[in-house]
């Protein structure tokens, strides 16, 4: 009985995230014949964040559309485009969300004080640690 | 050690954790927004995704009336809970154009049978690169196109019954 039940809600369940049923477009998992266009359009899609399973870059992705724009970056380098166009096209449409490198926006300067931060108070504990240890 | 310094790791620990009950409480919103609102549509030409329905190219979307386009495919689950909404809208006197995503002609025929037919032009977009052009991430998905060919709104998801008003005043707005 309780089989059966859990036979039924199998049927029940329904996709919530459906992909399409076309074949992964031409360069989404192929490798560029030349490989320093392949090294380069690899650290872009790495540095790319995936639109679907947000916390992914577009390398790591399995979704429909990360694989749509890995066909477009590898294209566009294979082109002949530099990566920091590419990326530029990317931010103008999605905004900075869409690249994973930090850029010098105010918003980001806490990211690029904070190593700075940390030694300064690492030193500082140090300092009172020695100074307490040492013989008056 | 001071006395007050001796709280700081428990104070830090109060802090983290503050802030982690805050995220898991109230999560980040996890929408994507096309910052091509106000900007020219990129050009483009999407071949005809049905026999007897025109193709769509940007040219198209600079006609001289608002338009509304909608990115639609027939493997997307909400897509047919907006098709009456859309319906609704033609009857309005709305001018839609559909883009398909991923999608084959006769799945995409299959889906308008089934739930009607808003389009006036349908273009197949296969590798999803228009919908990437626009700064979308998903179907279903609407923008706004007044009459030359300026991006002026994006609708994010279905369009509800709810969202009819919005999308008409919209319209009227890129008029």
């Amino acid at each position: 009985m309780r089989r059966l039940a859990i036979l039924l809600l199998l049927f029940l369940a329904q996709p919530l995230l459906a992909d399409s049923n076309l074949p992964p477009a031409d360069w989404a998992n192929r490798q560029l014949p030349d490989p320093a266009q392949e090294a380069q359009a690899q650290a872009l899609m790495a540095e790319i964040r995936c639109l679907v399973c947000q916390g992914q870059s577009i390398a790591d992705s399995d979704a429909d559309l990360a694989g749509d724009m890995r066909d477009l970056v590898r294209r566009r380098i294979a082109a002949g485009d530099k990566p920091a166009a590419i990326r530029g096209w990317l931010v103008q449409r999605y905004g900075s969300w869409i690249s994973y490198r930090p850029t010098a926006e105010p918003a980001a300067w806490p990211l690029w004080l904070a190593p700075f931060a940390l030694l300064v108070a690492g030193a500082w504990l140090l300092r009172r640690r020695i100074r307490l240890r040492a013989p008056r | 050690m001071s006395r007050a310094l001796r709280f700081a790791p428990l104070v830090l620990l109060v802090i983290l954790l503050a802030g982690l009950i805050w995220r898991l409480a109230t999560p980040t919103d996890t929408v994507v927004t096309s910052k091509m609102e106000g900007k020219r549509l990129p050009a483009f030409v999407l071949p005809a995704m049905l026999p007897g329905k025109p193709a769509l190219s940007s040219q198209d979307l600079a006609a001289g009336q608002p338009r509304l386009v909608n990115f639609f495919a027939s493997w997307c689950v909400p897509c047919i809970a907006e098709a009456p909404v859309l319906q609704q809208l033609k009857q309005r006197g709305v001018a839609i154009e559909g883009i398909a995503v991923r999608d084959r002609p006769e799945d995409v025929a299959a889906f308008l049978a089934r739930n009607g037919d808003p389009y006036q032009r349908i273009g197949s977009d296969a590798q999803s690169r228009v919908q990437i052009a626009l700064g979308s991430s998903g179907v279903p998905e609407s923008f706004v196109i007044d009459g030359r060919g300026v991006i002026r709104y994006q609708h994010i998801g279905a369009i509800k019954p709810a969202d009819v008003a919005l999308i008409m005043r919209q319209l009227e707005q890129a008029r």
